[in-house]
């Protein structure tokens, strides 16, 4: 099990490494379009062929890589620190704030996703770069996700409430906000990594659904998302099989993140 | 496994082309929404349109195919004081659908029922040329003049759109003088049209028409649905077909696909003007520019939007008329060039400089703006970017932005947040009486600056003036001057900037005889009288 860790660790540094030099390997420029051969196949100028703009897929999976993989742990980390604190004050204080807590997160696991993030997206302001507007998609994404995992921090620390170390804080007259931020999160750290590595990948599919509905990171920039928009034409795959190109490497990343997380950390 | 089956399915079917045509069989396709309603004088949507059509007995008939106007229950007509009065004689011995008889008291009553102002028929409005009542006068059993306040002009294409109701039928609106007949109608599912027994028309072999017994109009929205049946044998039409589609269909059976060449409808983009919008006001200065908006369509590459976005099933767009409306067309008139040093030109006389790459306005401002479309409208978000990467050529940074439809509507006819947008305009109507609504500077659709209390700007002016003269002259002839400067205008000064006329694209199974498409609606349909299926097809129909 751990060779394996390290081996999925080691594929992950590999893609994380690559596209983090995206504009070094691309063989062209992402935006590039090159009219005279759309959708072409693979050749020796266009190496995984052209999409339907005639824009290198190669380059645009690597640039698409670095934006996903750099922007999905972000938002995978500003909900995970988003759900330790709301999950933690909630979870240690109890009563009310309990309540509340889980009354908010309650709301926002029911809330329609989708249609929030449309509202959203269609009040953000016109004029932003593509960049921009892809920070903005993965900010979104990130302050929207924090309820399931509030919920699960929201238990272990409910549970730890009783538990003796915790009295014995108590007892020794341990104020509440040193009592979470010196025993409880510290307790709930490997609930807390799992959750941060189970919401990279639902990141990166929450952006890759925003991007097939048209709505995710915006032209020419790429993403996961909107390359994986070419799988649409779901016929075309098996007479252009490297238009899965995008997606065997999304279900690669997916698969290391999960393979990399030990098994010890996921709360019981 | 399917695709063989479907493949085995053409095979078979491309064999029987020399078979005879056999009556009866029930022909099926895809409406793309629920009709709104099944009374032809209110209607507003495309289901319910298609469904006037195929049910609904009119007195005259614009020929989808010639776009003539062709006399139908009316034998003849005559046009009187100028486009006042017209004068019908009516065609005998005809039935509605009920059994019950036709007259002129038919006319007088649908008629009234249409122009009633409670009804707010939108169908009325085009007859509506000037306040005062419209009277109708019945001279005989088959004899009917009805009179108008003012002259109307095209006054004789209108009748294309009103069905005749019956008088004395207890089914009202549901007796019917056209081919089929609404025998059922189940919401979300489908609405079944049958073949009406006292149809009037016959073959030239004086065989009676329809051929088809029925059709059986199912509801489905999902484009790719509405494909997978076709290739399954489920249903034989589809109009409007996506140029995608169209090439992969093409690929398998060259035979069931029809490329009517282009269509009514446009592609457009178009920069806001509104004054009181909330854009800086440098912006509005660029936008209010001529040099400007022609630099701008004269740096997209029109033809190769046609060949990457629509696999050339397009052609460069002109201007408001697509040469498909072939009357109405002016054919003086060709698409603005690819030519972006003219274009770079245009925009240094307008004091616009390329610095570094970037395009600069007088005041030093970077020419950047965004351009709003529809998410899930793949041809558009192609094209956008494919104009980004136009602009950009001439230092212009193009922001593109997608919205769901109902954010993209509410900016540009409510909130006009917005700086640039990318959108299709469907023409149903030839005549251009129906684009009032857009060239009036004082009209809603008047996209680029709407609802103006007196017009904006000289040209705008001029455009209004020759709306109003087109529309209140009789003589086709002056009508087509008028407008043909209207198209002028447009033209030179660019308020919209189309980009495209998509191709009329359908696909028929190859079963189906007398298959004839045509740019109108119903492309596919529009002759479904004389529509039927090759003998053992027909009875191999479930």
């Amino acid at each position: 099990m751990r060779k394996q860790r390290q081996f999925a660790l080691g594929i992950l540094v590999v893609i994380f490494s690559v596209s983090l030099m995206a504009r070094v390997f691309a063989p062209a420029p992402y935006a590039r379009q090159f009219r005279q051969s759309p959708n072409a196949p693979p050749s020796r100028q266009f190496l995984l062929g052209t999409d339907e703009l005639g824009r290198d897929r190669l380059s645009r999976i690597l640039v698409g890589s670095q934006v996903s993989l750099l922007l999905a742990p972000a938002a995978a980390l500003l909900s995970t620190l988003l759900a330790a604190l709301v999950g933690g004050v909630a979870g240690t204080l109890g009563g009310w704030w309990e309540r509340l807590a889980m009354g908010a997160a309650d709301l926002f696991l029911s809330l329609p996703w989708l249609f929030l993030l449309l509202t959203v997206r269609a009040m953000l302001p016109l004029n932003v770069s593509p960049l921009l507007s892809v920070v903005i998609t993965f900010a979104l994404l990130g302050s929207l996700g924090w309820a399931a995992a509030a919920r699960v921090v929201c238990a272990g620390a409910r549970g730890l409430r009783t538990s003796d170390f915790i009295l014995q804080a108590r007892a020794c007259g341990c104020r509440s906000l040193r009592l979470l931020t010196k025993h409880v999160l510290p307790s709930l750290k490997p609930a807390l990594y799992a959750q941060f590595w189970i919401s990279i990948p639902v990141f990166i599919l929450a952006e890759a659904n925003l991007g097939v509905l048209g709505l995710g990171v915006a032209e020419p920039l790429p993403s996961w998302g909107n390359l994986l928009r070419e799988l649409e034409n779901y016929r075309s795959l098996l007479a252009d099989p490297w238009l899965l190109a995008p997606l065997v490497l999304m279900v690669l990343v997916v698969s290391c993140f999960q393979i990399i997380i030990p098994l010890e950390d996921f709360p019981s | 496994m399917m695709r063989r089956c479907f493949q085995l399915f053409l095979m078979v079917c491309l064999f029987l082309p020399n078979l005879p045509a056999q009556r009866g069989g029930e022909l099926r396709f895809c409406l793309r929404a629920e009709p709104k309603t099944f009374n032809p004088v209110i209607v507003t949507d495309e289901p319910s349109e298609i469904i006037r059509y195929l049910t609904g007995g009119v007195l005259l008939r614009v020929n989808r195919q010639t776009q003539q106007v062709e006399p139908e229950l009316a034998v003849s007509w005559k046009i009187l004081q100028q486009g006042r009065k017209i004068n019908f004689k009516l065609r005998e011995g005809l039935s509605f659908s009920d059994g019950t008889p036709f007259s002129a008291e038919d006319v007088a009553y649908t008629i009234r029922t249409l122009m009633d102002p409670a009804l707010h028929s939108p169908t009325a409005d085009s007859f509506r040329s000037s306040a005062g009542p419209v009277k109708t006068t019945v001279s005989g059993t088959y004899r009917v003049a009805i009179t108008f306040p003012a002259p109307v002009a095209g006054l004789e294409r209108l009748f294309d759109q009103v069905a005749i109701l019956s008088s004395r039928s207890p089914r009202r609106e549901m007796a019917v003088l056209g081919p089929f007949f609404t025998a059922e109608y189940k919401p979300g599912a489908y609405v079944l049209l049958k073949r009406n027994a006292y149809y009037w028309k016959r073959d030239e072999n004086g065989e009676s028409l329809p051929y088809l017994d029925s059709i059986r109009l199912e509801i489905q929205q999902n484009r790719e649905i509405e494909f997978l049946r076709l290739e399954r044998g489920q249903i034989h039409l589809i109009d409007r077909l996506d140029p995608e589609f169209f090439d992969r269909l093409a690929a398998e059976s060259p035979s069931s696909v029809h490329d009517a060449g282009p269509s009514l409808n446009s592609e457009q983009m178009w920069f806001n003007q509104v004054p009181t919008s909330p854009i800086p006001a440098y912006k509005k200065v660029w936008f209010e520019s001529r040099n400007f908006r022609r630099a701008i369509s004269e740096s997209i590459h029109r033809e190769d939007i046609c060949r990457v976005v629509y696999h050339q099933h397009a052609s460069p767009a002109v201007g408001p008329v697509s040469p498909a409306n072939r009357f109405w067309f002016n054919a003086a008139l060709k698409p603005h060039p690819f030519d972006p040093r003219g274009a770079l030109r245009r925009l240094e006389e307008e004091g616009f400089r390329l610095q570094g790459g970037v395009l600069r306005d007088r005041g030093g401002h970077p020419v950047e703006f965004s351009l709003i479309t529809n998410s899930g409208n793949k041809p558009r978000e192609l094209m956008a970017a494919m104009i980004q990467q136009d602009l950009g050529q001439l230092g212009i940074r193009l922001n593109v932005v997608t919205l769901d439809f109902s954010s993209l509507i509410e900016r540009i006819s409510q909130t006009f947040d917005y700086e640039a947008c990318l959108l299709g305009l469907v023409n149903v109507d030839l005549d251009p009486n129906s684009q009032m609504n857009v060239w009036l500077s004082s009209a809603s659709n008047h996209q680029w600056n709407p609802n103006q209390k007196s017009p904006a700007t000289n040209w705008e002016a001029e455009m209004d003036r020759l709306m109003r003269a087109q529309a209140s002259v009789i003589d086709a002839g002056k009508r087509k001057a008028y407008f043909d400067q209207v198209q002028q205008i447009v033209w030179e000064e660019a308020p919209f900037i189309y980009l495209v006329n998509t191709n009329s694209l359908s696909a028929a199974s190859p079963s189906l005889r007398n298959v004839s498409p045509i740019v109108m609606l119903p492309q596919t349909s529009w002759n479904a009288e004389r529509l039927c299926f090759a003998s053992q097809t027909a009875r191999s129909q479930p």
